[in-house]
C-alpha cells in the first residue's frame, strides 16, 4: 500500500507508457480509488437542529435528490455515518449532545456547518443560549453560508466536501496515524456551559475573585 | 377489503414511475438540461419526477431571490470606480442581527465626513439574508446578490466580507435583477434631475 | 365586574383587570365556570423595571382568557413585587398553564405556588439567573437597544467572541469552581418522572425502565426529548424536555426595533413564516392604530400567502406523520413535491424560500412580480387539488394508517380545551374553534369556508383534519385569487423605524399549528419593552403526556407527529 503511494511518479505525466498499452490501462493510485469510493458514499447523519434541517430534508427529497451524490443514506445512528451536517443553531443546551455524537462517529468523519448559525452563531449569536459557531467545540470541514442555505447551496457545500476528500491521502490522514485520536471532552451544563478544556482558564478568572453572594435558594 | 389500501398506494407509486417515462418520451431528451425543460418540470402539466440535476443544471433563481448583500459601484468615463454608498449608515442601523460595520472617511483638512466608506464589512456568519439593507438604502447602493455558491473551508479567513469582496459593478446588478435595476435607474435619474434643477 | 377585588387597568393603552394575587384562583374559577372563559390562551410575565425613584418596579403576570365558543379576550393581570414574586398557580383550573408557568419561572423567575412540577423548561437546572429580567445581561451584551453605535458611526469590525476571555459565549459567576460542579438537570427530571409514575402504578410491583427519546432521534421532528418511563411496553409517565433550540427570541426581540423583529419571526415556525409575519404585523398594527390599516390588495395578498403557507405546512405535516408511522419517506417525498412549488412562489415574491420576511406594518413588502399570478392559479386550481386527492386516495383508507391511527392518542374535547390546545389538535377533538371565524382578523370574514371539525380526537382524525383544512384553504385561495384587486400594497412609505405608541397589544392568528399570538408591550421607544410569543406548538405539547400515558411506546412517536410541532416555535 505504502509502496504505491511512495512512488509519486505513477501519476505524473513523465511516466513512460508503452504505446500499445495507452488505450487499455488506466493508471491511478490507490488514493484515487480509495477517495472515489469514499466521496460517492458519504453517509450523513440524520440529524437536524433548526430551520436549516428543513432545507437539508428538501435537499434529500425529490427535487434535489441527494441520491445523485450517493449521500441519500441518512443514518439515524452516529456509528454508521461519515458526515455530520450541523444544520441549524447550536445552543448551549444541545452542544453536549452534539459533541457526544461527534465522538461516537467512527473515523473518517467530517463535519459540515450548514448555515450562518452553525458556522458562527448567525442572527441569534448575541443570545445567551447560543454557541457562536460549532467550531468552538468540534472541528468543521466545510462551512456553507446562508440563512438558510438553499438546497443548491448545500449541494455546493457537499461538493466542496468531496473536493476535500479527494485531496486526502491514505498515508497522511490522521486516522491511520499511530497516535490515538482523543475524544473531545463533553461540555457540562453549569451556570453557563462549561467546556472541560477551559477548566484552567475558568479557574484563573473566577477563583481570584471572592465568591458572589449566594443567591436565594432557587427551588420552588 | 383488507389489503386494498396497500394496493392503492402501490398503484399511486407505479403511476408516478410510469408518468416519468411517458413525460421523458414526450419531451425526447429536452426534459433535462434545457431551460424549457426545467420550467416544464415545475409547471402544472408535468407529471413524474421533477429532480433538478444540480450542478449540471441549476434551478433559475427568481429576480427577488436574496442571499448575501453586495455593494454597487458605477464606472465613470475615466474608468474609475464610483461607489454609490455614501456611508450614511442606514443599512447598519436597520440590520436586524447587526452584521454591518461601516468605517467612514473624513476629509483630512476640513474634518467633515466624505460621502464614501473607507471600509464596509459584512459578517456573513451573522447575516440573515433578510434584505432590509437593500430595502431601506436611499442611494440604491446595496442590493441582494444571487450568488449562493459560497461554501468554504475556513470561515475565519473568508467569512467577513470587506468592501473589495462586496463591491460589484452596476452591470452585474443589471444582469441579475433587470427589473429592479430599471426601477432604480429611473429613481436615480429623477433624483439627478432634481439636483440639477436646484 | 362582580368581584370587589378586580380593578380595571387604568394605564393608557392597556385593557383588562388587575387582580390581587390572593384572589386570582377565585376570579379565574368564576370566569371559567360562570362566564365561559374556558380557554386560557396565554400566560406570560412582564418585568416593569424602572430607574425612576418615584415609580415602583414590579412583575406583572398577564393571562389572556378566551371562550371556546368565540369572541374577545378577558385579560387578567397580577402584579407582584420584584423581590419575592409569588403567584398562585392556575394549573389546577387550567392544565394548559403548566408549561407556560414553567417558562415564566425559567425566564422571569416568578414562582407559581402550587405548581406540581416547577422546573426550568427552556434553560437547564443550574443556569445562573433568569434571562428575561431586564437587569440580567447576557455575555454578548453590547447596548440596551439596537442599532449599536460601534457598527456605525464606530465602524470597528471584530468578532464578539474575540472580546471574551474564553473566546466563547460564556461567563461564570465570581468564585465559581468548575471541578466541584454537579449537574442537576437530569436527576431532577428523573425524580419527577418517578413521582409521576408512582401515581399510576401503586399496586403493581414490576420493574420499570426509563427511556430517553431524543434529543437526537429521527422521529422527534427536531431536537426534542421525551423522558419516558415504561412498564413493559406501556408508558406510565412521560416528561417532555425542550429548550435544545432555545434561541432567545424574546430577549433579542426586546433589543430589536419593531421592524427588525419581522425577519426573526420567520425563524419561529420555520415551516410557516408567512403566518408568523402575519401575527406579528397584526399585533404591531393594533398598537399603531388606523394609520397603518393595510390597503385592500395587501389584505388579499396576506390571506393568499397565509393560506398557501397552511397548505405547505400541512403537506409537510402529513408527509412526516407518515414517516413516524413507519412509511419512511415515500409519502413525504410526494407531499414535499407540491410544497416545493409553493416555496417557488414565495421565493419569487418575497425573495426567500422559507424566511419570507414579507409583511410590513401597513401592508406587504413587494407586489407580485410578473408571471406569478398565473402560476399561482395553475397551482391552486390544478396541481394542489390533484395532490390532495392523491394523498387522500392512497393514505386515508390505507389499512396501516387506519389501524395505527384510529383510537390512538385520544383527546376528549374537555381535555383539549382545558389543556389550551388549539388549531388542528383542538378541532380534531370536535371543538370547532378557528380564530378565522371565532375572532376574525384581516378580511377572513369575506370568504366562504367551513371550519373543519372531526370528532374522535385520535391520531387518524388529526391526520384527516389536515386534509380537510387544505381543501378549505384551497376554497379561500380560489376566492381570493379571483377577487384580488389592483392597487397599493402598503399604507405609508415604509420607514425604517416606526413610532409605536405606549400600550400593549395581543395579536393572534390561526396559524397552521394553532393559535399564534404575539403579546407586545410598548413604552413608546423604538424597541418593544416586552415581546412574547404564544407559540401553538409549545402549548399543544402540554397535553402530550396525557395522550401517551397508558399507551404503547411505539405510539408516542405517532402521537407526537400528529400534534405537528416545530422546534423553532416550541423553544423559540
Amino acid at each position: 500500500m505504502t509502496e504505491i503511494n511512495a512512488s509519486p511518479n505513477m501519476n505524473s505525466s513523465g511516466y513512460e507508457m508503452p504505446p500499445e498499452m495507452r488505450q487499455n490501462i488506466a493508471i491511478t493510485t490507490l488514493d484515487k480509488i480509495w477517495n472515489m469510493g469514499r466521496r460517492y458514499s458519504v453517509w450523513p447523519m440524520m440529524f437536524g437542529l433548526a430551520c436549516c434541517a428543513i432545507e437539508m430534508i428538501c435537499t434529500a427529497a425529490s427535487r434535489y435528490d441527494l441520491a445523485r451524490f450517493g449521500m441519500e443514506v441518512m443514518r439515524p445512528s452516529p456509528r454508521q455515518s461519515d458526515l455530520m451536517i450541523v444544520s441549524g443553531t447550536v445552543t448551549k443546551k444541545m452542544i453536549p449532545q452534539i459533541v457526544r455524537l461527534y465522538n461516537q462517529m467512527p473515523e473518517p468523519k467530517y463535519v459540515l456547518a450548514m448555515g450562518a448559525c452553525a458556522s458562527g452563531g448567525g442572527p441569534f449569536k448575541e443570545g445567551y443560549n447560543v454557541v457562536s459557531g460549532v467550531d468552538k467545540y468540534i472541528p468543521v470541514d466545510v462551512y456553507v453560508p446562508g440563512c438558510p442555505p438553499t438546497p443548491q447551496a448545500l449541494l455546493h457545500g457537499l461538493m466542496k466536501l468531496q473536493e476535500k476528500i479527494d485531496s486526502e491521502s491514505i498515508t497522511s490522514v490522521r486516522w491511520y496515524q499511530k497516535e490515538a485520536i482523543e475524544a473531545i471532552p463533553v461540555p457540562i451544563l453549569g451556570p453557563d456551559i462549561i467546556d472541560p478544556r477551559d477548566f484552567p482558564t475558568i479557574k484563573s478568572l473566577t477563583q481570584g475573585k471572592p465568591a458572589a453572594a449566594e443567591p436565594a435558594a432557587e427551588t420552588a | 377489503m383488507y389489503g386494498l389500501g396497500i394496493l392503492k398506494g402501490m398503484w399511486v407509486t407505479l403511476t408516478h414511475f410510469v408518468d416519468t417515462f411517458v413525460d421523458d418520451l414526450r419531451w425526447l431528451g429536452r426534459r433535462y438540461y434545457t431551460p424549457e425543460g426545467i420550467a416544464h418540470r415545475s409547471s402544472k402539466d408535468s407529471r413524474g419526477i421533477f429532480t433538478v440535476q444540480y450542478p449540471e443544471e441549476k434551478l433559475p433563481v427568481p429576480e427577488e431571490f436574496r442571499y448575501i448583500p453586495f455593494l454597487i459601484y458605477d464606472i465613470d468615463e475615466n474608468g474609475e470606480h464610483q461607489d454609490r454608498c455614501t456611508s450614511c449608515g442606514i443599512c447598519a442601523k436597520v440590520c436586524p442581527p447587526q452584521c454591518i460595520w461601516i468605517v467612514r472617511t473624513e476629509d483630512p483638512e476640513t474634518k467633515r465626513p466624505v460621502p464614501e466608506p473607507v471600509e464596509f464589512f459584512i459578517d456573513i456568519d451573522i447575516c440573515m439574508n433578510c434584505g432590509y439593507c437593500s430595502e431601506y438604502c436611499p442611494f440604491q447602493a446595496i442590493r441582494m446578490d444571487h450568488d449562493y455558491e459560497l461554501s468554504s473551508f475556513d470561515r475565519h479567513a473568508e467569512h467577513i466580507f470587506n468592501k473589495e469582496r462586496l463591491s460589484k459593478p452596476a452591470a452585474y446588478y443589471n444582469e441579475i435583477r433587470p427589473v429592479n435595476f430599471a426601477i432604480d435607474e429611473a429613481e436615480r435619474a429623477e433624483k439627478a434631475a432634481k439636483k440639477a434643477g436646484n | 365586574m362582580r368581584f370587589s377585588a378586580l380593578k380595571r387597568d387604568e394605564r393608557a393603552g392597556y385593557e383588562g383587570h388587575i387582580v390581587p394575587a390572593s384572589s386570582l384562583l377565585e376570579v379565574a374559577k368564576a370566569l371559567r365556570d360562570e362566564d365561559g372563559f374556558d380557554l386560557l390562551s396565554s400566560v406570560t410575565a412582564v418585568d416593569y423595571l424602572t430607574d425612576n425613584e418615584e415609580e415602583e418596579s414590579f412583575f406583572e403576570v398577564v393571562y389572556h382568557l378566551y371562550k371556546s365558543t368565540g369572541g374577545g379576550a378577558e385579560v387578567l393581570r397580577v402584579q407582584v413585587p420584584r423581590e419575592n414574586p409569588v403567584v398562585p398557580s392556575l394549573v389546577e383550573l387550567y392544565p394548559g398553564a403548566d408549561f407556560q408557568e414553567r417558562e415564566a419561572w425559567d425566564l422571569m423567575g416568578i414562582k407559581f405556588e402550587g405548581h406540581p412540577d416547577l422546573r426550568r423548561i427552556l434553560m437547564w437546572e443550574g443556569f445562573a439567573g433568569h434571562p428575561l429580567r431586564k437587569d440580567w445581561k447576557e455575555v454578548y451584551f453590547e447596548e440596551e437597544a439596537k442599532p449599536f453605535g460601534n457598527r456605525w458611526p464606530g465602524g470597528q469590525v471584530y468578532r464578539v467572541e474575540d472580546q471574551n476571555p474564553y473566546g466563547k459565549n460564556n461567563q461564570y459567576p465570581d468564585g465559581f469552581d468548575p471541578e466541584s460542579w454537579v449537574e442537576t438537570e437530569d436527576p431532577l427530571l428523573y425524580e419527577n418522572l418517578e413521582k409521576a409514575a408512582r401515581e399510576y402504578t401503586e399496586d403493581i410491583d414490576t420493574e420499570q425502565v426509563v427511556v430517553n427519546l431524543g434529543p437526537q432521534h429521527p422521529s422527534t421532528h427536531g431536537v426534542f426529548r421525551m423522558a419516558v418511563r415504561l412498564d413493559g411496553e406501556t408508558i406510565v409517565a412521560l416528561k417532555p424536555v425542550m429548550g435544545y433550540l432555545h434561541r432567545n427570541h424574546e430577549k433579542i426581540g426586546e433589543r430589536n426595533t419593531y421592524i427588525m423583529n419581522m425577519p426573526f419571526t420567520d425563524r419561529l415556525d420555520y415551516l410557516a413564516s408567512m403566518s408568523n409575519n402575519f401575527g406579528y404585523a397584526l399585533a404591531v398594527e393594533k398598537l399603531m392604530g388606523d394609520k397603518v390599516a393595510p390597503p385592500e390588495r395587501a389584505e388579499y395578498l396576506r390571506v393568499i400567502m397565509a393560506e398557501l403557507t397552511r397548505i405547505s405546512n400541512h403537506l409537510w405535516a402529513i408527509g412526516f406523520l407518515l414517516n413516524d408511522l413507519g412509511a419512511f419517506f415515500t409519502p413525504a417525498l410526494y407531499a414535499i413535491e407540491e410544497r416545493e412549488l409553493i416555496l417557488d412562489i414565495f421565493e419569487a415574491t418575497a425573495g426567500s424560500r422559507m424566511m419570507c420576511n414579507y409583511f410590513r406594518f401597513g401592508g406587504v413588502a413587494r407586489d407580485l412580480p410578473a408571471g406569478i399570478l398565473p402560476r399561482m392559479k395553475d397551482l391552486v386550481n390544478e396541481r394542489l387539488p390533484r395532490k390532495i386527492d392523491e394523498l387522500d386516495l392512497y393514505l386515508s383508507e390505507n389499512e396501516l394508517v387506519r389501524s395505527r391511527g384510529e383510537g390512538v392518542g385520544i383527546i376528549t374535547p374537555e381535555d383539549a380545551i382545558a389543556f389550551s390546545a388549539t388549531g388542528p389538535v383542538l378541532r380534531a377533538s370536535g371543538v370547532p374553534y378557528d380564530i378565522r371565524r371565532a375572532d376574525p382578523y384581516s378580511i377572513y370574514d369575506r370568504f366562504k369556508f367551513d371550519v373543519a371539525v372531526r370528532y374522535h380526537g385520535d391520531v387518524y382524525d388529526r391526520y384527516m383534519i389536515r386534509v380537510d383544512e387544505m381543501r378549505q384553504s384551497l376554497r379561500i385561495l380560489k376566492q381570493a385569487l379571483k377577487d384580488l384587486p389592483e392597487g397599493e400594497i402598503l399604507t405609508g412609505h415604509n420607514p425604517y423605524q416606526v413610532r409605536v405608541p405606549a400600550g400593549e397589544a395581543y395579536g393572534r392568528v390561526e396559524g397552521p399549528k394553532g393559535e399564534l399570538g404575539y403579546y407586545i408591550v410598548s413604552n413608546g421607544k423604538p424597541s418593544p419593552w416586552r415581546y412574547h410569543v404564544r407559540a401553538p406548538s409549545f402549548i399543544n405539547l402540554t397535553i402530550l403526556e396525557k395522550m401517551c400515558v397508558g399507551q404503547k411506546v411505539a405510539d408516542v412517536v405517532v402521537n407526537l407527529g400528529s400534534i405537528d410541532i416545530v422546534l423553532g416555535e416550541v423553544d423559540r
